[in-house]
């Protein structure tokens, strides 16, 4: 035993060095190649920016109702995911009635805003059902009995919804207003790219505000900061834990419409790359962290929006791949995983490096 | 009263939420005795007797007059009819099916009876009487009601697998004879189940209370005599397998074959999530790196790298599966709980995507796979068809389950149950975590690897997308049913949760729907599983005793200890 006892810490960190420095020398390797081939003027790698910020900001909002639930009751909402695409999806036939009758695109802002309140108000609900009847009687079980759980209603969730509303998948309206570019600052910008980010932004400040500045919000963090002393000083943590799931649902439901702006289709299986990722965003910014959550989401939507192109066009190997990578967009997923993969070995207190490490993770 | 009011609330909010879902209709398609009754309406029917038993049993046990609770099974069962008779009256009205694809007039017809609107009368007093009728159930005294209740289970059980038992049926004198005893051509007839029900249920109360006579009997017996007996049994059950995919036809072998590989795969998760509790969500890579080593080396097609023969592939495949263990261990050997998971779950999707690609195309093949992979062949006996490959599965599974077995009470196996129970506390008594870890993954891996090889050869063909992340969670679902841990657990769970759907058409396009809430419902009320481990039984029981004796166990340690030990 004494042997291995002192061989193994160095063998392990030789490993993950050796692949740390491996991804990483294939990033700059892959990068330098591609900057070097001069494919791409500066506007298209713009467009890959504002395109990962829209994206990003979907994952941000999603990621805040991970990063809340996990600081209150450290437990990981699988669901989260179907959350959001429950939203998304019932949101749709709100979307497709108002376009029926042309009020989407008589009064748009009025339309879309009803919209995203049935997003909102649909996450809501099924976020405290499952609240209610999955996690709240298991609050004292071992922990992998509320992740298991959690698994189960996500795929509850997915095939409720494919027994619902089928199998196929539903286009979401077009909005004309939204059609077409706006130019800032001698930058062009996809109108509903635009849309996306301030309206996303508009509601993680929102959010950021509540939770630091109400009577509620001071009551969450207290509960996430120690939940028996939080309940001894009189906050009622079973309201303050159903309060943490709405608030956090009904960002996941208008990260549901918004993502619909982008991605104009509904699917009962939808939820679940974004829910992956937004997770990824949450660990990323330290989970637990509502602001480092945000710049979680947004970094790893500019990566992965930049990340096929500028990592593996220019990845050329020698005898197989002498023109790089064939097909790149195909490994954006690849990418996010690797990234969700190397975040939880690497630094799984985030970028932001909260307090948490081998005790909460 | 009001608890009854909210019991028929919920259970009618169940019904109406399986008739959306669109299962009631999908079941009314197989009819289970044949002009009475469908599984669609004997589904609306459980429904509205669990809620006349669920009212009937909240009367607290002291006040359990008849009349209070026949009156709550009514309250309850007629609520639950009267949620179904409003959905029947509003549903059509208001055009739910442009909402809802299962929202159908056919729904409709059946959840009233084809009466439409006039039907809501009979709906509410069907609900009401199956209300009483569960409440009753649960009045009457035990030497009643276990015949009965097994009557009814047996016969219901004979006409959902009636066309299983049809084939089975069909050859030899005997079996002939009982065929045209129980079944007409159309299938089960009401006369078939009352017979099925009487003779089961006469068995059931005649055998009462023997069953325990058996077993002293046998205890009794002088130990060489016990262990003749206990050989025989053990023979005849090894008999019953073998001879059962000769017996059950085509079918049931490509059930047993796919029940086997999910054996395999579930016995190596086992050894990570049971023995080791590292929760792994991407353990259908393991599985697929073992098809794809099969098919890349046994292949006469494209990809073909090596025209090696299935027996010599079978060992490189469990090797490359065991190093992708070990390989994939490594780098997540510092993550923990919950993370752990979102880790893996990110591996296996990776080698998923990996394999998808058109990167990896000459390869792999992409998103058409690896084709033209040959049956394997022993002394000139080819495994060709599910029959036989039911066979190799078989002694697959036999040879992994004693492994498991055999590692479970060694050395590494009881490192690797301390390591469940506390890492921490592990390492401080000397384990060796890195390598307890690296051996839980290499080898559950190589388990999952030798059931991929079995995979590919059954298919003759593989694609990426047979290996998604819905394989793993339904390989958790399996071994948290069976009980984790548990070796017989794993065969249970297996067989319940992949057996069943397959004989069952109609259940397997609602499979995953009940897995989702087999896993929430399991982790409430049984987190043990149906067949559960010894220790894991133990902990749990002991946990939720100390629980609830609590309060009086500072009072009375000894009974605390006794309550905690004998649950």
């Amino acid at each position: 035993m004494r042997r291995s006892g002192l061989a193994r810490i160095p063998i392990i960190d030789i490993f993950l060095w050796v692949f740390r420095i491996g991804v990483i020398g294939v990033v700059l390797y892959g990068s330098f190649g591609t900057l070097r081939q001069g494919k791409y003027s500066g506007e298209v790698w713009i467009d890959f920016v504002v395109f990962g910020l829209s994206q990003g900001s979907v994952y941000a909002l999603i990621a805040l109702g991970y990063t809340m639930v996990y600081g209150i009751l450290r437990m990981i909402n699988f669901a989260h995911g179907e959350v959001f695409m429950s939203g998304a999806y019932v949101a749709y036939f709100a979307a497709a009635a108002f376009n029926a009758a042309g009020f989407l695109n008589r009064q748009p802002v009025i339309a879309l805003l009803a919209v995203l309140g049935v997003a909102m108000l649909t996450s809501t609900g099924i976020a405290l059902v499952v609240e209610r009847i999955a996690y709240r009687p298991l609050r004292r079980a071992p922990r992998l009995v509320p992740l298991i759980a959690a698994i189960g209603a996500s795929f509850f969730l997915q095939y409720t919804f494919r027994g619902f509303f089928g199998t196929g998948f539903q286009a979401y309206p077009g909005v004309n207003v939204l059609k077409g570019e706006w130019v800032l600052a001698g930058i062009g910008i996809l109108r509903t790219q635009a849309v996306v980010i301030v309206g996303a932004v508009v509601m993680m400040l929102a959010l950021y505000l509540f939770v630091q500045r109400t009577k509620t919000g001071t009551a969450m963090r207290a509960v996430s900061e120690d939940m028996e002393v939080a309940a001894m000083m009189g906050i009622d943590v079973d309201r303050i834990i159903v309060i943490t799931f709405g608030v956090g649902a009904a960002a996941a439901g208008a990260a549901g419409v918004l993502y619909a702006l982008v991605f104009p289709q509904v699917h009962f299986f939808m939820g679940f790359l974004p829910g992956i990722k937004a997770f990824t965003a949450a660990v990323l910014g330290g989970i637990g962290n509502i602001p480092g959550a945000m710049v979680g989401g947004l970094f790893l939507g500019i990566f992965e929006s930049v990340g096929p192109t500028l990592f593996l066009e220019g990845l050329t190997v020698p005898g197989i791949y002498p023109a790089g990578i064939p097909a790149p967009y195909q490994l954006k997923d690849v990418i996010a995983f690797v990234m969700l993969v190397m975040v939880l070995i690497f630094r799984p207190s985030g970028i932001l490096g909260e307090r948490l490490a081998t005790k909460k993770a | 009263m009001s608890a009854a009011l909210r019991t028929g609330l919920i259970w009618g909010t169940i019904g109406v939420f399986l008739s959306l879902v669109g299962m009631v209709e999908a079941f009314a398609a197989r009819q289970v005795i044949v002009g009475v009754v469908s599984l669609g309406h004997l589904l609306l029917l459980i429904i509205s007797l669990g809620s006349g038993v669920r009212a009937a049993r909240q009367v607290a046990a002291g006040e359990r007059a008849p009349g209070a609770v026949l009156l709550r099974g009514l309250v309850a069962g007629m609520v639950t009819g009267a949620v179904g008779a409003a959905f029947i009256a509003v549903g059509p009205a208001i055009n739910l099916r442009a909402m809802f694809i299962s929202a159908t007039p056919e729904l409709f017809a059946l959840l009233s009876f084809g009466r439409g609107i006039a039907g809501i009368p009979l709906v509410l007093g069907a609900g009401a009487a199956a209300g009483v009728l569960g409440a009753a159930a649960t009045l009457l005294p035990a030497v009643i009601a276990r015949p009965l209740a097994v009557g009814v289970t047996t016969a219901l059980t004979f006409g959902l697998f009636q066309e299983l038992l049809q084939i089975i049926l069909q050859e030899g004198t005997i079996r002939t004879a009982i065929k045209r005893l129980l079944f007409t051509d159309d299938g089960l007839p009401p006369r078939g189940a009352l017979i099925v029900f009487v003779v089961a249920g006469v068995l059931s109360a005649l055998l009462r209370g023997r069953r325990g006579g058996v077993r002293a009997w046998a205890a009794s017996r002088p130990p060489r005599q016990r262990r003749v007996l206990s050989a025989g049994a053990l023979v005849l059950g090894v008999a019953l397998v073998l001879v059962l995919p000769v017996v059950g036809g085509l079918f049931i072998a490509q059930v047993l074959v796919l029940v086997g590989l999910y054996v395999l795969m579930g016995l190596g998760l086992n050894l990570e999530v049971g023995f080791a509790g590292l929760l792994d969500l991407g353990f259908v890579a393991f599985f697929a790196i073992g098809a794809y080593t099969v098919g890349l080396l046994t292949s006469t097609g494209e990809h073909a790298i090596a025209d090696l023969s299935f027996w010599a592939a079978v060992p490189i495949a469990v090797v490359a599966s065991l190093i992708a263990g070990f390989l994939f261990g490594l780098p997540i050997l510092r993550i923990r709980g919950d993370y752990l998971a979102i880790a893996t779950l990110g591996f296996g999707e990776i080698i998923r995507l990996l394999f998808l690609s058109d990167a990896l195309r000459p390869w792999f093949g992409g998103s058409q796979g690896v084709l033209g992979i040959p049956k394997p062949e022993l002394f000139g006996f080819e495994f060709s068809g599910p029959q036989q490959l039911y066979y190799l599965t078989l002694i697959a599974s036999a040879f992994v389950a004693f492994v498991a077995a055999r590692l479970r009470d060694s050395r590494l196996g009881r490192a690797w149950m301390a390591l469940r129970e506390d890492e921490d506390v592990a390492e401080a008594m000397g384990i060796n975590l890195v390598n307890v870890k690296l051996l839980a993954y290499g080898i559950g891996g190589a388990m999952a690897g030798m059931g991929g090889a079995i995979f590919a050869v059954m298919l003759g063909s593989i694609f990426p997308h047979s290996f998604s992340l819905i394989i793993s969670v339904n390989v958790l679902a399996l071994i948290i049913v069976g009980g984790m841990g548990s070796l017989p657990g794993v065969v249970v769970g297996s067989l319940f949760l992949v057996g069943l759907p397959e004989l069952l058409r109609e259940f397997s396009d609602f499979r995953f729907l009940i897995y989702g809430a087999v896993l929430v419902i399991m982790m409430q009320f049984r987190p043990e599983g149906l067949w559960p481990s010894a220790a894991q039984q133990r902990e749990l029981h002991e946990e939720r005793a100390d629980i609830a004796v609590a309060p009086v166990a500072e009072a009375v340690p000894g009974e605390a200890q006794a309550e905690g030990g004998g649950s």
